[in-house]
């Protein structure tokens, strides 16, 4: 219990000190491989991902709906899963995955070999110079990614549909068009931002705090996807309940259909 | 001292231990030390491993702070210091790493340059100029330059690794464990090195070391630690402090077994202190 609450104080003090850093002399001349790493080379990945999001979202609901005669609305219902939920929790589960560990070992590897000390010693703060560039990274990159991801499971859904199912290409974008208003993407993006930012955080944390040689950087990576995708998983669901409050409101001022 | 604005500094700088302890975690691992480590001067601490020999260097660049007593660089206490006022002041020394800690994804040069890149303050030709009188300095081939670390030697890193801790000009020196891991000849080289630093420049230098051909190359001034898990509550940790030749001729058996090459274990604890070795040289400032 002791230990929980000196994690969770050293967390919120990291957090502090982050948010301090960026505010005071941050360089984005950093960021520039970090997007590459982050962004470009999980691009593949995440497409990869959505498209069977999409795919297997529209042949299990395909078997709900068609019992009930409204297998025509399966383009509501895929594009919205997908839209709100699906694509940006399993894109930021897949980057949690790629990118988190990879920040956490990477960053813990330094840790054991003394460079973590040796930019100290040389006047650099480590959290200015190694966590605020991926914490950004992340925090930007994740949203743009879970766009990649629902494009590709909007396009896996409607394939399944059409060529699999026989549903009308018309009807399937019809119905989708007329469910999914502007504040559905916002609100997938929304998530997508507090996703990577945590992921970004938590990663950094983990690294920076590691111990235990060789052995250490193996239980970092593995720790900081744990707790990244507990953290992915329980904001989805305080999100979704806020959302769930204020998404009338929303829809309406955003000019949605509900 | 408050923590007012940085002195000026042009030659080598004082540093002052007052009643330092630390303790991480449950385990206690420097008591008591008081140490005046004087301008220009080169301390060699020696003792067994564990004896807390690295967090004493760490302590006196403020990369961990004491539990106890204060630590003063030029009559300030560093933990007084905001860590923006730490980090200005880490640039006035220079720090070689047991493995060279040297930055994996940047080549040799760009290892050299980080420090003064970071702080942005000299025009690119002017730093490259430095940075290849460091690795000339040094003794490093210029075909070595544009490598990676991961493709030299250990002697190699530990040379780059100096190069970039003497980039910045810095008032201290500290080395931790220079030499370990080296050959002979190596290990000779990097002892040469850091006397002509501590020769050619103003700088104050503090080695921690087991080697004791390291100690009689470079030392002025020697301390030996002694590992608190084998002391009582009541004896000082420093079991030594004085010159090379007081060293020699100290009578202590825990400082003799040392330099033999015995382990001291057996002597067990309060076996003996400082307090017992009365031709230990200067034995002021230490705490019973």
């Amino acid at each position: 219990m002791l230990g929980a609450v000196e994690s969770a104080g050293s967390f919120a003090m990291f957090v502090a000190q982050v948010v301090f850093s960026i505010r005071h002399g941050f360089r984005w001349s950093t960021m520039g491989p970090l997007l590459v790493e982050i962004g470009f080379k999980s691009i593949g990945v995440v497409l990869f991902t959505g498209c069977f999001i999409g795919m297997v979202l529209a042949v299990q609901a395909h078997m709900q709906l068609a019992a009930y005669g409204a297998a025509t609305r399966l383009g509501q219902m895929v594009n919205l899963s997908v839209i709100r939920e699906l694509g940006p929790v399993l894109a930021a589960t897949m980057l949690a995955g790629r990118v988190g560990g990879s920040i956490s070992a990477e960053i813990a590897t330094m840790r054991m070999s003394e460079q973590i000390d040796a930019l100290a010693c040389l006047g650099v703060s480590p959290i200015r110079y190694l966590a605020v560039p991926r914490f950004l990274a992340c925090l930007i990159l994740v949203p743009v990614l879970t766009v990649f991801a629902n494009f590709m499971g909007i396009v896996g859904g409607w394939v399944v549909a059409t060529k699999i199912h026989g549903i009308d290409s018309y009807h399937y974008w019809q119905h989708a068009s007329q469910s999914v208003d502007p504040w559905d993407h916002m609100m997938g993006i929304i998530k997508a931002l507090f996703f990577g930012g945590g992921i970004g955080l938590i990663s950094c944390h983990v690294g920076l705090n590691a111990t235990g040689g060789a052995r250490g950087v193996g239980i970092a990576a593995t720790r900081a996807f744990v707790i990244s995708f507990l953290t992915i998983m329980m904001t989805d669901f305080f999100l979704g309940l806020f959302f769930a409050r204020i998404t009338p409101f929303m829809s309406q001022i955003m000019g949605g259909s509900q | 001292m408050s923590s007012g604005t940085l002195p000026a500094l042009e030659g080598p700088a004082t540093m002052k231990l007052e009643g330092v302890g630390i303790q991480l975690g449950q385990t206690q691992v420097l008591r008591g030390i008081n140490l005046d480590i004087q301008a220009g001067q080169t301390l060699v601490v020696i003792g067994e491993s564990g004896c807390g020999k690295s967090v004493f260097l760490k302590l006196l660049i403020g990369l961990m702070q004491p539990t106890e007593g204060r630590v003063l660089f030029q009559d300030q206490d560093l933990k007084l210091l905001s860590e923006k006022r730490l980090m200005r002041l880490r640039l006035r020394y220079g720090y070689l790493f047991q493995s060279g800690a040297l930055f994996d994804s940047l080549s040799v040069e760009e290892n050299v340059a980080f420090p003064m890149r970071q702080q942005g303050l000299v025009a690119e030709d002017i730093m490259r100029q430095r940075v290849a009188e460091c690795l000339e300095d040094v003794g490093l081939p210029l075909s070595l330059w544009t490598r990676m670390p991961s493709d030299l030697s250990g002697g190699q890193r530990k040379r780059v690794g100096l190069a970039r801790a003497l980039v910045m000009q810095p008032a201290v020196m500290l080395y931790d464990e220079p030499t370990t891991g080296l050959d002979p000849i190596m290990t000779g080289v990097i002892n040469d090195l850091i006397l002509k630093v501590s020769k050619s420049r103003p700088v104050t230098s503090v080695v921690v070391t087991h080697e004791l051909r390291t100690l009689a190359t470079v030392a002025d001034r020697v301390i030996m630690l002694r590992p608190l898990a084998r002391l009582e509550s009541w004896e000082s940790q420093l079991a030594f402090e004085g010159t090379p030749e007081a060293l020699r001729k100290c009578p202590n058996p825990v400082v003799q077994a040392f330099l033999g090459g015995h382990s001291v274990a057996e002597s067990g604890p309060g076996a003996h202190s400082t307090q017992d070795s009365a031709h230990a040289a200067a034995p002021r400032g230490i705490q019973p």
